[in-house]
């Protein structure tokens, strides 16, 4: 047994022009992970295959400590999925759905299901057909956090919202993990959100996993480190670069195990050293990941 | 719900040490005194929609600064250290004057000439 609400080893998942390849993470009871990819990295595929929509071609996946897709019906329970393509029925009011949704899931929490209502500013008796974009997304969350499951699986769950309602909703979720025993993955592609909200980050390119750490660790180990060498002189070797680039004696180089005695290394020529973004991170974390590959 | 402290994404400063500044100006301004509760971790993580890694890391390195103690099972509490407040200020006092310090240095001004400017700002009050 398990206490991890999520795990998946090996995983493989093989279509036609897409191949979803070894891939393995891990989720615990209280954490948020932030999944980040380009547009056609393997993101939906591999969120599906956590719910059990779609099963592996190879590995093991456990929800909840439970096998996929062999258990989904009794890891579902307590799982609660929103992705974009999720449609409500245009002719019944959201308090119709609201209805349906409790029939099925004992755990609906009317009270705040209500609170829920007026957070994101919806109204019951309105036809899912008039909704706005933003407004549908409130609602299928509203439907999903309403029955309190232990686990969210959120693809991505604010691309579409205005900043308001994006801030209205990342508010229900830092709520939802005030309890320590729920968690939740998710997929965007607003690095900001991902870099504010998350415990954990994976990235992930081409189907295959990029990199998956502590966020701390993450924004701790990067740096962008900009030098002046003496004219004529040549760059010490370093180890633990993941680029670098001059312009005569100007050099920047991007480090991903950044430590005292990096800069210790370079000593009198460092002119600064600068964080990085989540976003910048990604990118220079991608770029390298498919040179390695050679693509 | 406490949610007095912001985080600036503006600030080049990663979320947990502008979290951990906040904190520290609250304890050295008096507001926190000694043996004051902190907000949990959780419930700050929700009043200020951080991951509870960030407070939990903030919270961590102040413990280790000393000016907060953690109970396990009980809690975050502002350290009764005799003084915390006013050593706080030092501290930043100190800073300042680093940088005071760097920047006469940059101008190619004398420790004679930087103590005379201080004097004259300490009269101008």
């Amino acid at each position: 047994m398990t206490d991890k609400h999520i795990e998946m080893h090996g995983v493989r998942k093989s279509y036609r022009f897409f191949t979803l390849d070894d891939l393995s993470l891990s989720l615990s009871p209280g954490e948020v992970m932030g999944f980040v990819g380009p547009n056609g990295a393997g993101k939906s595929t591999t969120l599906r295959l956590a719910m059990g929509l779609i099963s592996p071609d190879a590995g093991e996946i456990r929800v909840l400590g439970q096998p996929m897709p062999a258990a989904q019906a009794a890891a579902k329970r307590d799982v609660g999925y929103v992705s974009a393509e999720m449609h409500l029925l245009p002719n019944a009011t959201l308090g119709w759905h609201m209805d349906l949704v409790k029939s099925i899931y004992a755990s609906w929490d009317a009270d705040y299901a209500a609170r829920l209502v007026k957070r994101f500013n919806l109204r019951p008796e309105q036809n899912a057909r008039s909704l706005s974009l933003g407004e549908r997304i409130k609602a299928v969350l509203l439907l999903t956090l309403a029955r309190r499951p232990r686990l969210l699986i959120l693809d991505e769950p604010t691309t579409g919202l205005d900043p308001v309602a994006r801030h209205e909703v990342i508010n229900e979720f830092m709520d939802v993990l005030q309890d320590d025993s729920r968690s939740i993955l998710f997929s965007s592609h607003n690095t900001v959100d991902v870099e504010r909200i998350s415990d954990r980050i994976t990235f992930i390119d081409r189907g295959r996993l990029v990199e998956s750490s502590n966020k701390e660790d993450f924004l701790d180990r990067w740096r962008r480190v900009q030098l002046q060498l003496p004219a004529g002189a040549a760059l010490p070797a370093l180890p633990n670069i993941v680029s670098r680039n001059q312009d005569g004696q100007f050099v920047t180089l991007v480090t991903d195990r950044f430590s005292d005695g990096f800069a210790a290394l370079l000593g009198p020529h460092v002119r600064e050293v600068q964080r990085m973004t989540l976003e910048e991170i990604f990118v220079a974390n991608v770029m390298r990941h498919r040179e390695v590959r050679g693509s | 719900m406490y949610s007095g402290i912001n985080i600036s994404q503006t600030d080049a400063r990663p979320m947990y040490l502008q979290i951990m500044e906040q904190i520290r100006a609250r304890i050295a301004a008096g507001d926190w005194p000694a043996g004051k509760e902190l907000p949990s971790i959780r419930a700050l993580a929700a009043a200020l929609n951080v991951s509870v890694i960030t407070i939990k890391r903030a919270y961590l390195d102040l413990e280790n600064e000393g000016v907060i103690v953690t109970r396990h099972g009980k809690g975050s509490f502002v350290a009764d250290v005799n003084g915390l407040a006013g050593e706080l200020r030092e501290a930043q006092l100190e800073q300042h004057l680093a940088e005071v310090a760097g920047i006469g240095r940059e101008l190619g001004l004398s420790s004679e000439d930087l103590a005379a400017r201080l004097r004259r700002a300490m009269e101008k009050k």
